[in-house]
């Protein structure tokens, strides 16, 4: 490696292809969970590069909780249109339709709900591996789970049994019904997302970049106004140059205070911020110290 | 932190009594790398506690049940970075279950700090620690002699202590040795130097992390190239295209190079390196890439291409050191999956010569093997492996083990 550099994108880059490959040749019927959010943007990068010239050996997945940003899934469609690769929408209005997702208030956050809608996907089309593109910088409980992390016929994660994971021999058995999640960007970061979607030029939905923008003051939170969140009644609407760290259900995703309007300027923003992706931006991790390890045991990814 | 740093790998060895939490929150505290919000919520759980100053080992301790009762399950993996370099650091708990834990963390890092109280010296878990680096394979050493501040920044005992260490480590055949002074709580040679320890000259903890030589831990003579995937797209643009897809485990090679595929032994030349952004002449581990070749021969998944000059074994029988992972014991009489490489074969325990004592180093006579047990052991295996000694490659010469009752992972393998 002499005359050669290899930087730290490199390697991360490196273990995901591998990662991916992994899963292609031993999972019998894997998918990619792909949102249109940053992150599984450049999970499908990631996949180019591991499978080009060929088609993905698996199709893409979207589990629509129909509370997304309007820009994330029109880049969702035109990302997989572009690449010609198939994508599966299932929406949690056809759970809520069969009755298996029962909710008071329609207008609520719907992540917790979302986990019953994959399994029933996964369900439906038989998958014994789901790729996704959670980072273990994100969140605690995350922190601790393995690249391939193994989930009971509940779709459940068991923190106490993980398999232990050496070296880059990952272990994909699974018996019937049981099914294996997989993270092939465990070990990204926030400030690696963002430089590799620098390096490699990667479209991303425009709400990430600063933009004016309606929102609410709601305690420490700042809510962008929507056709799901309206302000109450002696509430004041405020305009500010706002971007989005994380990008989920619309009644729970918070912007940041930013002028940012480029890869380069949020790049800068990253590396001076004193505040971590979701503590600044999902409520829905911060109704208790276990949150998502609570979720996460039901099924979430 | 620009474009071109570089990533370094490493874990940390030593009990909570140590300052290991301690020093972790130093490292991520003086790179600011924790943030407000991290704060906050360990504080909040601190004072919940009753504890009077904040506890940075609730930064690492993510589980609900390990919140509860103050304990530490798994392995943790955090990250942090410098304007040189990202870090990611493997973090294990010190308690019964830490010879699992740590070999765990230890088969992917570049480097360990093994923890020492300078007022204890060198202890039997020292010693643990250190043949349990040997034993992977990680290629440097940092004896952090901490609580330098107990023991008035004593340069006579600082000198003692890294004697003894340095004799210990000979032994294992260790000799990428860093031993640093220093005190994880008042912060000295973590990153800032400090007032207190001008007589020493070395790095800080920071700028040996910073500067270490990561670039040669790889094998860099002998091409390894385990097929990982092969990739036939069938259309009309590429219609003739068979694309090996794998990654480097060591070496380089070069567009025409030689190669000879295992375990057929059949040879042939490297035509094309393909990746997604655009051919290349030369590519070096650990690229993942795929390779097409002058010739028509059968290969798939589980094949190795190898360089021709320098070739690993091909065999069905050899020996290993074993790290038995699983609650349930080896049962000698039963078949057990091993995965090596792109590689998944059936194989038997014909013998088990030795256990060792990882307090001691003795070797003893063995019968059965419980969890965090370290043995030699003869393996035959259905298929013939390609493989390297372990210590001349760890891709090549690593394995894991699978019960194909349960599908667990029962035991990590290191080829002799």
């Amino acid at each position: 490696m002499s005359s050669h550099t290899f930087t730290h994108l490199d390697a991360l880059e490196s273990e995901s292809i591998h990662i991916m490959r992994e899963v292609a040749a031993e999972c019998k019927n894997p998918a990619l969970l792909f949102s249109g959010g940053k992150d599984s943007i450049v999970m499908l990068r990631l996949a180019e590069k591991a499978f080009r010239p060929a088609k993905f050996p698996f199709p893409l997945v979207h589990i629509d909780t129909e509370h997304n940003f309007p820009e994330v899934i029109a880049t969702r469609d035109k990302l997989a249109a572009d690449l010609g690769e198939r994508l599966i929408v299932r929406s949690l209005e056809d759970s809520i339709k069969r009755g298996t997702i029962i909710i008071k208030d329609l207008d609520k956050p719907r992540n917790p709900y979302q986990s019953v809608t994959l399994l029933e996907t996964i369900a439906e089309f038989g998958f014994d591996a789901c790729m996704g593109g959670a980072r273990r910088d994100e969140e605690k409980a995350r922190a601790k789970e393995r690249i391939f992390s193994f989930r009971d016929e509940f779709g459940q994660w068991d923190p106490k049994s993980q398999r232990p994971e050496l070296w880059d021999l990952y272990n994909t058995r699974v018996h019937n019904g049981e099914n294996i999640r997989v993270f092939p960007i465990s070990n990204w970061t926030e400030m690696d997302i963002w430089q590799y979607i620098g390096r490699e030029k990667l479209h991303i939905p425009s709400i990430y970049y600063a933009h004016e923008r309606e929102v609410i003051r709601r305690g420490n939170s700042v809510i962008p106004v929507s056709h799901l969140v309206q302000p109450k009644p002696r509430e004041k609407v405020e305009v500010m140059s706002v971007r989005f760290r994380t990008v989920g259900d619309m009644t729970c995703t918070a912007p940041v205070e930013s002028t940012a309007r480029n890869v380069q300027e949020i790049i800068e923003e990253t590396s001076t911020t004193r505040i971590t992706e979701r503590g600044a931006t999902r409520m829905d991790d911060q109704t208790s110290d276990a949150s998502m390890e609570l979720r996460k045991k039901e099924g979430y990814f | 932190m620009s474009n071109t740093t570089q990533l370094l790998r490493f874990i940390t060895a030593g009990s909570v009594d140590d300052g290991k939490s301690t020093l972790i929150g130093r490292l991520l505290h003086d790179s600011k790398s924790i943030f407000e919000d991290q704060l906050s919520a360990i504080s909040k759980a601190s004072e919940k506690r009753g504890m009077a100053a904040v506890d940075l080992s609730l930064l690492t301790d993510g589980l609900q049940a390990e919140r509860e009762q103050g304990i530490t399950i798994d392995v943790a993996y955090r990250y942090f970075a410098t304007p040189k370099r990202k870090f990611i650091i493997g973090d294990t708990p010190g308690h019964e279950q830490y010879t699992r834990n740590m070999v765990t963390a230890a088969s992917t890092a570049n480097l360990v700090v093994i923890l020492i109280d300078a007022r204890k010296g060198v202890l039997v878990q020292t010693r643990r620690h250190t043949y349990l680096a040997s034993l992977v394979g990680v290629p440097h050493i940092v004896l952090a002699v901490n609580k330098m501040d107990m023991v008035d920044y004593s340069e006579a005992r600082f000198n003692e202590i890294c004697a003894e260490y340095r004799a210990f480590a000979a032994q294992l055949n260790l000799h990428d040795i860093t031993c640093i002074p220093l005190s994880a709580l008042v912060g000295d040679m973590v990153v800032e130097r400090g007032e207190q320890l001008k007589w020493y000259q070395g790095p800080t903890l920071m700028e040996k992390l910073e500067s270490v030589a990561i670039d040669h831990d790889v094998n860099t003579t002998s091409f390894r190239y385990p097929v990982q995937w092969v990739c036939r797209p069938q259309t009309e643009e590429y219609h003739d295209f068979r694309g090996f897809m794998g990654r480097i485990e060591a070496g380089e090679v070069a567009v025409g190079d030689e190669i000879t595929v295992l375990p057929s032994g059949r040879s042939s030349k490297v035509k094309e390196i393909v990746t997604y952004d655009g051919k290349l002449q030369r590519a070096y581990a650990p690229q993942s890439v795929a390779l097409t070749l002058e010739d028509e021969i059968d290969i798939s998944r589980g094949d190795m291409f190898v360089s021709s000059n320098v070739l690993p074994q091909v065999a069905k029988e050899f020996e290993a050191m074993l790290c038995w992972l699983s609650e349930a014991p080896l049962d000698k009489n039963r078949k057990y999956l091993v995965k090596h490489t792109t590689r998944t074969v059936k194989s038997l325990f014909s013998r088990l010569e030795y256990r060792v004592d990882v307090n001691t180093l003795e070797h003893h006579s063995v019968e059965k093997l419980n969890m965090n047990d370290i043995a030699r052991v003869a393996m035959k295996v259905q298929q013939p492996l390609v493989f390297d000694s372990y210590a001349i490659d760890r891709a090549t010469g690593s394995f894991i083990v699978i019960d194909e009752a349960t599908n667990n992972t029962v035991a990590a393998g290191m080829i002799a």
